[in-house]
Parts: structure tokens; C-alpha cells; sequence
């Protein structure tokens, strides 16, 4: 017998956690972004398990949509990112608070 | 209590399942903690790099071989090198004091908030989940095919629509990419052909990778047009950087800033 889902499930949400303290805490905008990264693999883990567990492939192929969206996004984020710091060097998400044109 | 869950992880489970799930979950939970702990940005991208690893192996023994793979080709092998192109651009790669922190109750209420979650799903993943009806997708075992081709069938078929999107969603991406990274024109960002790339060893050293930006890339110009290779200091260098970046901060148009720059390490080094 294969491992449970529970222990799956319960591993997705602390890796998720992490995530989600670090892009609270951290304010270097890189890592933040890691952190999103590290969140969307979570929910992904979560996705397998659930395919897994109800012999679905719907879940499989949610998660191959959310691999392709988080391909984009990290293409635009990192794409603002350096936007941003070719205006200031060594910017912080504090220091980006005023985002007027 | 490690104990018990090993215990109870050991008699639902095969020994080989069991310690596959305990390995690649205890080399997830440390390489997402070492992402949000590392002072270095660097650092932060190769313990990514190792969570993402440790994922895979969770996909491969979850039967999603297809998406094991896509997890370490598009995610650790074209992301996190994106990731790795970023920070060393910018040169951002500098260690990062976490201690210093300008909230302080914003960490403790992060972790607070945090762990009250993680409680909560907890909860809810030892419990019974609602489950409705079977999407139209199809089963995902006893079909007798590989999981890819299971995958593929579902995804040219039931979700042809959402792929066919996809595709759309890519092109907007790679279109907003090129818009973003693109200088604008006559803004006098313009990199001077004449200055080329930096070829002083000296600085290289002493900016640290290109630390600093635009503001160091100015001082290695600066240097190679006075001729005197390897003749700055680190501390004057950085100094010099430091400057750049406060006239960078202080909003001013690059061409000035670039010129500052210059004139700062160029008096510096007069200076000694």
C-alpha cells in the first residue's frame, strides 16, 4: 500500500505555509517571488493527491495549467522586477509603495 | 510524536513508500525553509531548486510521472536559471540582513497567522473531504495506458479549450516581457557603444559581480577610461556605488546619474 493522502495533504499545507510566512516576512522582492513559486507547488502537490486519491485526471491536468501559468507569470514578474530596479538600485517591496506612472 | 508518525506512516505503507515520502518530504520542508531563511538571494534559488527536486519525487510516487518531469525540466531547469539571470543582472546578490526588520510586530503576526492556517488545514486533512461528482476527465488508473498518454488524451480532448487559451495566455506573456524589459526610447538610458563591456579586473572584484547595477557598471567605465586597471580599492568602489545608488534613489535621469558615477570614482581615486 501506498502512503496515505492525509500525510500528502498535510506535507502540501506546511510546504504552503512556508510560503506564505516567507512572502509575508521576507522583503528582498526576489524571494518573495520564490516564495509565490514555493505556494503554487504546494497546491500543486495538493492537485496530484487529489487525482491520485479519487482517480481523477482532471487534478493531473490542473496542475499541468498551473505549471504553464506559473511559467507566465514569472516571465512578467521578473519583467517588472527589473523594471523596477533599473529605476532604483536595490529596492525593497517597501521601497515600491508609491506606484504611481 | 515522531514516533507515532512514523509508526502510523509505516503501517499503512510499504517500507520502500514510506521512506521514499519521508525522505523527499523532509528535503522539501528543508529547502522551502532554507528559500525563506538564506540571507543570500542566491541561496534562496538553489534551496528552491531543491524543494522543487524534492516535489518531483512526491509526483513520481503519487503515479504523475508526466508532470515529474515537466516539474524538473520547466521549473528548475528554465525558472529558477530565470530566477539565477535575475539576480546576478541586477547584482542583487548581497547577503540581506534578516534581523533588521522595520516592523517588528508585522513578523510575529506573519508567523501567527501562518501557523494558524497551516493548523486549520491540518485539520481538515485528517477529516473526510467533500467530494462531488467525477469531472468528465476520465479515471486516471485501470485505463491500461501510460500516464502520459491518459494525461494527453485529457488534455487535447475535455480541455482543449483551456489549452488553446494557454497558448494566448503564453503569447501576452512573452509580448509583456518585451515591453517591460525594452528601454525606452530617447530617455537617455541609452548604454554609450563607446563604453563597451567592463573589462577591468579590479572592479569586478571589487563590485562583487556587478553589484549595485547600472550605478556599478558607470564606475567600471570610469576606471577603464582613466586607464588605470586594478588601481580602485574595494572600499572605494563601494563607496563610489554607494553614491550612485543614493543619486539613483534620489530620482534623477540615468544620464546624470551615469556621470555622477563616473565623476565620484574618478575624484576618489584623485583623491588618493
Amino acid at each position: 500500500m501506498s502512503v496515505p493522502a492525509s500525510f500528502y495533504l498535510t506535507l502540501s499545507a506546511v510546504l504552503f505555509t512556508i510560503g506564505a510566512i516567507g512572502l509575508l516576512v521576507r522583503r528582498n522582492v526576489l524571494v518573495m517571488f520564490m516564495c509565490v513559486e514555493l505556494m503554487l507547488n504546494a497546491a500543486n502537490l495538493a492537485f496530484v493527491t487529489f487525482a491520485r486519491e479519487l482517480n481523477d485526471v482532471a487534478g493531473q491536468a490542473a496542475v499541468f495549467f498551473v505549471l504553464v501559468v506559473a511559467a507566465a507569470e514569472v516571465v512578467v514578474g521578473l519583467g517588472i522586477i527589473v523594471a523596477i530596479f533599473r529605476r532604483r538600485v536595490g529596492a525593497t517591496a517597501d521601497d515600491i509603495h508609491v506606484l504611481k506612472g | 510524536m515522531h514516533g507515532a508518525l512514523a509508526g502510523g506512516l509505516l503501517a499503512t505503507a510499504t517500507v520502500p513508500d514510506a521512506l521514499t515520502f519521508a525522505v523527499a518530504a523532509i528535503i522539501s520542508v528543508v529547502g522551502a525553509l532554507g528559500v525563506v531563511l538564506s540571507r543570500n538571494p542566491v541561496h534562496s534559488a538553489l534551496m528552491l531548486i531543491m524543494t522543487l527536486f524534492g516535489v518531483a519525487v512526491l509526483f513520481v510516487e503519487e503515479d504523475a510521472q508526466f508532470l515529474a518531469a515537466v516539474q524538473v525540466i520547466v521549473y528548475a531547469g528554465a525558472i529558477v536559471v530565470l530566477f539565477l539571470f535575475v539576480i546576478m543582472l541586477l547584482g542583487v546578490d548581497r547577503n540581506e540582513s534578516i534581523a533588521a526588520e522595520p516592523m517588528p510586530a508585522q513578523r510575529w503576526l506573519a508567523v501567527a497567522l501562518g501557523v494558524l492556517g497551516l493548523a486549520e488545514v491540518i485539520l481538515l486533512a485528517r477529516g473526510k473531504w467533500p467530494t462531488g461528482a467525477h469531472t468528465v476527465a476520465g479515471p486516471l488508473h485501470g485505463t491500461g495506458q501510460a500516464n502520459v498518454a491518459v494525461l494527453g488524451r485529457s488534455v487535447f480532448t475535455s480541455y482543449l479549450l483551456p489549452f488553446e487559451i494557454t497558448s494566448a495566455l503564453l503569447v501576452i506573456a512573452v509580448i509583456g516581457a518585451v515591453v517591460l524589459a525594452r528601454r525606452p526610447r530617447g530617455s537617455g538610458e541609452d548604454v554609450d557603444p563607446s563604453i563597451g563591456p567592463r573589462v577591468d579586473s579590479g572592479e569586478i572584484v571589487a563590485g562583487g559581480g556587478g553589484s549595485a547595477g547600472r550605478g556599478g557598471a558607470g564606475a567600471g567605465a570610469g576606471s577603464a577610461g582613466a586607464g588605470s586597471a586594478g588601481a580602485v580599492s574595494p572600499e572605494q568602489s563601494i563607496q563610489a556605488e554607494r553614491a550612485a545608488g543614493e543619486l539613483v534613489t534620489a530620482g534623477e535621469p540615468f544620464g546624470a546619474v551615469l556621470k555622477e558615477a563616473e565623476g565620484v570614482s574618478i575624484v576618489q581615486r584623485r583623491e588618493s
